[in-house]
């Protein structure tokens, strides 16, 4: 029973804690990044879609690694190199994804909805629960032990003293944002091929957002955020237990969904400790 | 000259590359450009009852557009106009099914004021959290929309709300005090479109939000704290307050989204009703450059786009009315991009002499 309850919110907070990391890349290092919604619907596409033509997972998730690097370096073209402004542009990228990705589903399937189902060798079983293990500690252990990790917390709260150390706060912004985008693109993978079997219309439907919600509740930390993922996770399977179980008082499900995103607004308020976002951030 | 002109071209210059990316992905998908073109134009503004449709559609587009725009004056991005015209509609469909025989003189009076204090007291929450505790307002906003919807879905399937004439998930009708559309006679001259005289409104507010954000005091102090809000504090302006009232008229904006909807459409609260034309109206006001008066033409034109769109699922093999969204992004980013560009062209101009008279 317990073990169940565990699965399944492990399983529901999986996306959200790959992009929820990868918001965090690019927020530690003074970046807004609202397009993770856009780069998880893209990474969702195209691991869904190389998927069914190499029936491959693992060629799925690669391909959509690459595309989210690419994403991510465009993303950092506008706002580092244009000199865009962030949330226009992120805002531009999400509407892109959500037009393009119909578009070449209607010419690659004949359908605007979904892509055929994948069989179940073309899906994860458990290996995106050991990537994320996995990322979690390379995360964790970027931030606590090297310098890397010290010149994106530099770069998102003192540009100028990393610029006269010597570092390009540019640079960093640069490879942050190309692994924010690799990292929302893997969460987007995890929905279509080991949540769910195949790519359908907007199938992040938001979650992209809430992993922003939830780097926000975890107060721009690592291991805080990876807990506020599991909590959205945990009201999630609530609300969806409740659904299915066919209580004879009818329970308001939705208010339960409400929990989390209330919770981030609180954290807002800064009433409760201090809120701590990177003091360069949108610069 | 050029700090009208230069923005104009680089706004002209984004419209183009949307509708060149556009064309570009038409070619790639067989279908003949410029047909597509004929399709959205047709579907725009073929008939009567589709300018009605449109009409409609730029009504609101128009709405949350002023919402994006007063909020960016005083340096605030406001994403939240989705949640705050599904509050609004939602309290006027709750208030008028309180108060369902009251004349429809006072029945469209309490729908204004109902929807316009709904909308500002739902962007209120982010203006008070960004101007006194500095919590992101893009962040809130976002919270904000969710909060919303899920509300929504909740109070509708109350017994009191819910309509139980059918599955739909929306409220019951509410009275013809409200509803007033059948004593419309704008409704009747675009053949019953879901058009209403309520689009009258963009235009007076146009002129008011014009007047208001460039020849008054308080206009002036949200301009100013958008600038420079260091400044402007050094000035004995109070930014603070100034971000607050800016997102109190920016929620009333789109709040009014409602009046159009229930009043002069449906009559009632239908869950999801709107398009997302709360990010649409990003859009608009973008290209309008946040100027209140350019918004309508604006909001006139991405309207003809969302409308058009939705006959290309029908009309062609291979698009889809998705092909509005990309030039909406394409639009979108190009704005975005466009101090860099004007930037360039600037460099241009000055290393080609052009402009030497000025």
């Amino acid at each position: 029973m317990i073990l169940s309850w565990a699965m399944s919110i492990l399983r529901v907070s999986t996306p959200l804690i790959f992009a929820s990391l990868g918001g965090l890349m690019s927020e530690r290092s003074g970046v807004i990044n609202i397009a993770l919604e856009g780069l998880m619907l893209i990474g969702a596409f195209t691991a869904a879609v190389v998927a069914l033509m190499t029936h491959s997972p693992y060629l799925g998730l690669m391909a959509a690694i690459v595309a989210g690097a690419l994403g991510g370096l465009f993303y950092a073209f506008c706002v580092l190199k244009l000199k865009a402004n962030q949330i226009i542009s992120g805002t531009a990228i999400n509407l892109l994804a959500m037009g393009m990705i119909p578009l070449i589903l209607k010419i690659l399937y004949g359908s605007t909805g979904a892509t055929p189902n994948l069989e179940m060798n073309e899906r994860f079983l458990s290996f995106p629960l050991v990537l994320l293990v996995f990322i979690c500690a390379l995360i964790f252990a970027l931030f606590k032990y090297t310098h890397l990790g010290l010149w994106i917390s530099f770069s998102g709260e003192h540009p100028d003293a990393l610029e006269s150390a010597g570092i390009s706060s540019d640079k960093i912004r640069w490879f942050a944002l190309t692994c924010s985008g690799i990292l929302a693109s893997i969460g987007g993978a995890s929905v279509s091929i080991y949540l769910s079997s195949g790519y359908s219309r907007n199938m992040i439907g938001g979650r992209g957002f809430m992993s922003l919600a939830a780097m926000i509740l975890g107060r721009w930390r690592p291991k805080t955020t990876v807990l506020a993922c599991l909590f959205f996770g945990l009201c999630d399977v609530i609300q969806m237990r409740l659904q299915s179980a066919n209580l004879s008082i009818a329970l308001p499900t939705q208010l339960i969904q409400i929990i989390p995103y209330l919770m981030t607004l609180i954290v807002l308020t800064g009433l409760v400790g201090k809120s701590i976002a990177p003091k360069a951030l949108g610069k | 000259m050029k700090k009208i002109l230069l923005p104009l071209f680089s706004t002209f210059i984004s419209l183009l590359m949307g509708l060149l990316l556009g064309s570009v992905i038409a070619a790639f998908a067989d279908e003949n450009p410029l047909h597509i073109l004929q399709i959205i134009w047709n579907s725009g503004l073929g008939s009567k009852y589709d300018l009605g449709t449109t009409l409609y559609y730029a009504n609101a587009l128009a709405l949350t557009g002023y919402s994006v725009a007063v909020a960016f004056h005083a340096g605030l991005f406001n994403i939240g106009a989705e949640g705050q015209l599904n509050m609004a509609t939602l309290m006027v469909a709750i208030v008028g099914l309180t108060f369902p025989s009251v004349s429809p003189f006072l029945g469209i009076i309490i729908s204004f004021s109902v929807a316009m204090m709904a909308g500002a007291l739902w962007a209120g929450i982010a203006g008070l959290l960004k101007a006194y505790r500095g919590g992101h307002e893009v962040i809130s906003t976002i919270m904000l929309n969710i909060i919303a919807s899920a509300l929504a879905s909740w109070l509708i399937t109350l017994p009191v709300l819910r309509n139980t004439e059918n599955q739909n998930p929306e409220t019951r009708q509410l009275s013809l005090s409200y509803f007033v559309r059948g004593a419309d006679p704008l409704v009747k001259f675009f053949m019953d479109s879901p058009t209403s005289s309520s689009i009258l409104i963009i235009f007076l507010l146009a002129i008011l939000l014009w007047a208001f954000l460039f020849r008054t005091r308080t206009g002036f102090a949200i301009r100013a704290t958008g600038q420079n809000e260091v400044a402007a504090e050094l000035a004995g302006l109070n930014p603070k307050l100034m971000k607050v009232i800016a997102m109190l008229i920016a929620g009333a904006c789109a709040g009014l989204v409602a009046i159009g909807e229930v009043n002069g459409h449906t009559g009632k609260f239908l869950l999801g009703f709107s398009p997302e034309f709360g990010f649409m109206g990003i859009a608009v006001a973008l290209l309008a450059r946040n100027q209140p008066l350019a918004i309508p033409p604006a909001a006139f034109l991405f309207a003809i786009l969302h409308k058009g769109a939705g006959d290309l699922d029908i009309e062609t093999k291979n698009i889809t009315r998705d092909l509005a969204v990309v030039i909406q992004a394409v639009v979108v980013l190009s704005i975005s991009i466009s101090p860099w560009l004007e930037e360039k062209i600037l460099a241009f101009m000055v290393n080609h002499k052009w402009g030497a008279k000025e």
